[in-house]
């Protein structure tokens, strides 16, 4: 078989294509949702999946509109309650690939406490925050993952305040896969998220996603970041160690375990949606 | 070049399988693109000799034929935020764009007989960046834009298409790879010559195009 032929008997199943609903994103020109949104269509192609397969889940702010710009299952729900949502449907429906997709204020503020009770659950979901360090969709305040310097009419001065560091928290609290992306190299996002939703467990992945409107200096982002120096490591203690001396800019898996992700066992229904659906009546 | 799938009649120029689309009309004078030849081309020319195309050659359309998908896509994402922002005319632009870079792709593919694309070795890309060269950055856009700033962005990609190939035969270690790369490194340095002539027509933007009565962001002075 010649070069040619060989190649091309090897089929491309599904193209990213597929994925993308007939909705135009309602983004900012130039926001680096539009190239995460190409990542995650491009994920779902790289493992082959299908629409039906897979739930997109998302709480509120700009990435948040990221479900209905799927041809997936979609839920968007309310602030900050993604999390708890991907995993009620996770459990009832073990079979669904659930991605769960959300801000940094979503994520880390107003979900705070779902996203660290999510990462020691462990169940097998994977979550992307697109992180902007800022609240976009609201005009701009500071978010968690806010510089404590920085200046706009709405934080005069900056803030003062400390960031937040999702990783550290992720790992600290158990999430089975940790790593960190950039919106301007969709291609190895893409690699990232597939090895984030293959693993099995919470998989966290921060995606560095520039807010033009209210952070344009964020366009410098694509020439700060850079591959992590260093490989996946399964050893926390190591991972951490890494952790203490990040800036936040390094791109790559940081940690991959084997912790075995919570499965409840799956019972029979005991009432119907109908009887359910009874106890609400008013 | 000799990458021949021994299954299409060929023309000395390739420019016949052009679809009459690519005469069209744009705001701000032809498209510049649309008067380029076909890629494609280098392979139809020498489809005639034969051969079957040496495995660096075979990659080298595969990656050629992922730039222009990409490309594709990458303007029909900046022709629908452009479209959501109710800039109409850029949005026009970059779909014609699209169109065009989805025309070329089609024509790799046609004049290789790919019925599936086939993946690149070890299912690995080998750019020079972060994305193929011929695939713009999303941080490129404003909303504001004009399609000069377009015409901009499609110069800069066809430009780094063109140094990507150069690069290629100049580190080719043998005659048909060179040849074949100079060859896509002709067509596209011909795409930025139609690019600058299609920009010469077209006004350049007034000062203060971005500025906005009713900003998204007043946070800044």
């Amino acid at each position: 078989m010649s070069a040619q032929a060989a190649a091309t008997a090897v089929a491309t199943k599904i193209s990213p294509v597929t994925f993308k609903s007939d909705y135009k994103p309602i983004w900012c020109p130039g926001c680096g949702d539009y190239s995460v949104l190409s990542s995650v269509t491009k994920a779902f192609a790289i493992l082959e999946l299908e629409p039906h397969q897979i739930a997109v889940v998302s709480g509120i702010g700009c990435s948040s509109r990221i479900p209905a710009y799927t041809s997936c299952y979609g839920y968007h729900g309310i602030h900050g309650r993604a999390l708890a949502a991907g995993t009620g449907l996770k459990v009832a429906r073990p079979d669904l690939t659930v991605l769960v997709a959300g801000g940094d204020g979503d994520g880390y503020s107003i979900g705070g406490n779902h996203f660290m009770h999510a990462c020691r659950r462990n169940v097998d979901m994977t979550y992307v925050v697109m992180d902007n360090h800022v609240y976009g969709m609201t005009k701009g305040q500071p978010s968690p993952t806010t510089e404590p310097d920085w200046n706009s009419k709405l934080s005069p001065g900056g803030t003062g305040l400390r960031v937040f560091h999702p990783l550290v928290v992720a790992l600290a609290a158990g999430a089975n896969f940790i790593g960190r992306a950039f919106s301007g190299d969709p291609n190895g996002t893409a690699e990232i998220l597939a090895q984030a939703i293959r693993t099995p467990g919470f998989s966290f992945v921060e995606i560095l996603s520039p807010c033009v409107t209210f952070r344009p200096e964020q366009r410098e982002w694509k020439n700060v970041v850079r591959p992590s120096p260093v490989e996946a490591t399964d050893d926390p203690v190591r991972a951490t160690r890494r952790l203490l001396t990040d800036d936040g800019f390094n791109i790559g898996v940081l940690f991959k375990g084997d912790r075995a992700p919570y499965a409840p066992p799956m019972g029979k229904a005991r009432k119907t949606a109908a009887e359910l659906e009874e106890g609400f009546a008013l | 070049m000799s990458a021949n799938t021994g299954r299409k009649k060929v023309t000395s120029t390739g420019r016949a399988a052009a679809p009459a689309k690519r005469t069209s009309s744009a705001k701000g004078g032809a498209p510049a693109k649309a008067a380029a030849p076909a890629k494609g081309a280098t392979r139809k020319r020498a489809a005639s000799a034969g051969a079957a195309p040496s495995d660096k050659v075979l990659q080298l359309m595969i990656h050629a034929y992922a730039m222009e998908a990409e490309a594709a896509e990458r303007y029909a994402e900046f022709a629908d935020a452009m479209e959501v922002h109710n800039n109409s005319e850029v949005a026009e632009l970059f779909r014609k764009m699209a169109r065009i870079e989805n025309l070329h792709a089609q024509q790799i593919r046609e004049s290789m007989g790919w019925h599936t694309v086939p993946p690149p070795a070890d299912n690995v890309y080998r750019w020079e960046g972060l994305e193929a060269p011929e695939t713009a950055d999303h941080g490129d856009l404003h909303y504001l834009m004009t399609p000069h700033h377009a015409l901009q962005i499609a110069r800069l990609n066809e430009e780094r298409a063109r140094r990507f190939y150069a690069k290629l035969a100049i580190d080719a270690s043998d005659d048909e790879m060179r040849r074949a790369a100079n060859e896509m490194s002709e067509e596209e340095a011909d795409h930025v010559r139609l690019i600058d002539e299609w920009l010469s027509r077209t006004p350049a933007p007034e000062a203060g195009w971005s500025t906005d009565l009713d900003p998204p962001n007043y946070n800044t002075d």
